[in-house]
């Protein structure tokens, strides 16, 4: 059996699961952010006095910290209450945790060979942890909190392995983004994913979450990468399977360009595009290496006088551990302005949204129209490398065109 | 509508593209509406404004395939239900609003043609359990994925939450 049927075989208590049967699983974990009070309401509607397992349920609020507004801050409110009547001790409020996949993980939540459910698309990231993870809405998640259960279809699985080594400014966001580019934004619909080779065995926890995140793009259930506890068995059968070299494959950052994530082309395919806005962080891209890439580039040089660069640490703990390696001070000495860890302006909400006509190159996961403010606004997708040299550059740019220059504006 | 039988009859309202994802369908900055029925007001809100005024109760949206891909927000498929939306018909559906929209009681057909076959203002009907769209104004007959007869106990239902609650207030009242 794949990862994948493993899992559900094991939680549904069967000896084995085949593609495409419906099977009622055990959830082992059920995540929410804010929406933990549509979440609350349906759960109320129900009319269930107490949540199956308070141990089993985390809640974290990062969408719109802290508060943006007094509708979020009675929000809020609300679910601070409901977690406290429901005995529910996971609970990550403003200041204590930072965005919810980063923050899950940090603390040790999940477990290779769970099943975890979250009201949020990117909970593929957990994939990278060994975990069934996958997005379900609002209701559905009442529906968890009451039963502690859910159905799943058993997906098909597409295996990609990835041998070679990244080129220099190439990173696991490039990697995601061109088969992001090859597959589709539907090319993973209603699929699970395997990530394997020597490349991605390689990989850091932090970049192996970048892969398992953005799978949710090209419309992934699940996206695992290889863990010690739990593997595929020999004779697994795949849907289909993939081989990318990163040597010949992907020799050069690549980009999303405006309006869909899996519009992607190679840094050099682009002619000159000015950059009004950078953004650096998300449960992509904001974890302490991508901070580190960006300092690294930005140390000694100054933010171009037409871009700003918004910088949003993806946890409380990232921001620490960024300031005491020193990679904060570089960041805002070159002209960044730092967000409180969260969501930041990924969602189109508060701190740095964009006017109509302005661009903004982004390390976050989605380039929809009007997803960071104005519907006349572009979103360029690329990793952070990518985004810190086109900061300082003012346009998009591959990182060595700015690392060539000994400092100031290219 | 969730309290009909599988039969549904209407207008089609419109007819979009593949890839239509939820900040098109629902913008980010109106998550914080927790009202379902008040989600209905920010339909299409940034890129097709003029759907919401042409949708009139048990209109249908068709598309092409990969409708809802992207976020998990609910109000997605809240704001179609509650703007009168009577189902929506796509080449296929983003997983996460597929469930969305039948946990809400909106009806989700998967339909390889209809994006093709049928145009803005034609009268459909609709059978959810055989899987079957006939385009009244065009006389055809589009074949379709029969809706799994659990997805439509809940769409009878009028959605999960209600399915839910009937199940436990009979629980309840024999224990």
């Amino acid at each position: 059996m794949t990862l994948a049927e493993k899992i559900l075989a094991r939680a549904s208590g069967r000896a084995r699961v085949e593609p495409h049967e419906i099977v009622v699983a055990d959830v082992d974990l059920a995540m929410s952010h804010e929406n933990a009070d549509l979440v609350r309401k349906a759960f109320l509607e129900i009319g269930v006095p107490r949540v199956w397992d308070p141990e089993k349920i985390v809640i974290i609020f990062d969408h719109r910290i802290p508060a943006e507004s007094e509708k979020t801050a009675a929000t809020h409110k609300a679910v601070r209450e409901f977690v406290a009547q429901q005995g529910i001790r996971h609970f990550y409020d403003v200041g204590r945790g930072g965005i919810c996949h980063q923050v899950l993980a940090e603390n040790g939540h999940v477990q290779p060979g769970m099943v975890v459910v979250g009201t949020d698309s990117h909970t593929t990231t957990h994939g990278a942890f060994g975990a069934f993870a996958t997005g379900i809405g609002a209701t559905e998640m009442a529906g968890v909190w009451v039963e502690g259960k859910l159905w799943f279809k058993v997906p098909s699985t597409i295996r990609i392995e990835v041998e070679g080594a990244f080129a220099p400014w190439v990173s696991a966001k490039d990697l995601i983004l061109y088969i992001i580019g090859k597959l589709g934004a539907a090319g993973a619909d209603y699929r699970a994913v395997e990530f394997d080779g020597s490349a991605i065995r390689r990989m850091t926890i932090a970049s192996r979450m970048v892969l398992s995140n953005l799978s949710m793009e090209m419309g992934a259930k699940v996206a695992f990468t290889p863990v010690m506890e739990i593997a595929p068995d020999a004779g697994a059968r795949y849907e289909k399977t993939l081989h990318i070299n990163l040597d010949y494959d992907i020799p050069e950052p690549q980009i999303a360009c405006p309006h869909s994530v899996d519009n992607v082309r190679p840094v050099s395919a682009l002619s000159d595009v000015p950059v009004h806005q950078a953004v650096l962080g998300s449960c992509t891209n904001g974890r302490l290496e991508d901070l580190e890439a960006a300092a690294s580039i930005l140390a000694g040089r100054r933010v171009h006088p037409h871009t700003r660069l918004i910088i949003v640490p993806a946890s409380q703990r990232i921001f620490l551990e960024a300031m005491r390696l020193g990679y904060i001070e570089k960041l805002i000495e070159a002209g960044a302005i730092v967000d409180p860890p969260g969501c930041g302006p990924c969602v189109g909400v508060h701190q740095g949204i964009l006017a109509a006509g302005e661009v903004c190159i982004s390390s976050t996961n989605r380039n929809f129209i009007g997803r960071m403010g104005s519907k006349d606004s572009f979103v360029y997708l690329a990793s952070p490398a990518v985004v810190a040299a086109s900061a300082v550059a003012g346009r998009i740019v591959h990182p060595e065109i700015v690392m060539a220059k000994e400092n100031s504006h290219v | 509508m969730s309290d009909a039988s599988p039969l549904l009859r209407g207008r089609v309202a419109a007819v979009l593209g593949s890839n239509v994802d939820t900040d098109v369908i629902y913008p980010g900055r109106y998550l914080n509406i927790t009202d379902r029925e008040k989600t209905a007001e920010h339909l299409f809100e940034l890129a097709h404004p003029e759907i919401r005024s042409k949708l009139r109760p048990g209109d249908f949206i068709v598309a092409a395939a990969n409708f809802g891909c992207g976020s998990s927000r609910e109000q997605a498929a809240a704001a179609l239900k509650f703007s009168g939306c009577g189902a929506v018909i796509a080449a296929s559906f983003a997983r996460i609003f597929f469930r969305n929209a039948i946990n809400l009681g909106l009806p989700a057909l998967v339909s390889s043609s209809a994006h093709i076959e049928c145009r803005e203002g034609d009268e459909l009907e609709i059978d959810l359990a055989a899987g079957v769209i006939r385009n009244l104004s065009r006389n055809l007959s589009l074949a379709a994925a029969p809706l799994d007869p659990r997805a439509i106990e809940l769409i009878r239902s009028g959605g999960l939450i209600p399915y839910l609650k009937a199940r436990y207030a009979s629980s309840a009242a024999l224990g």
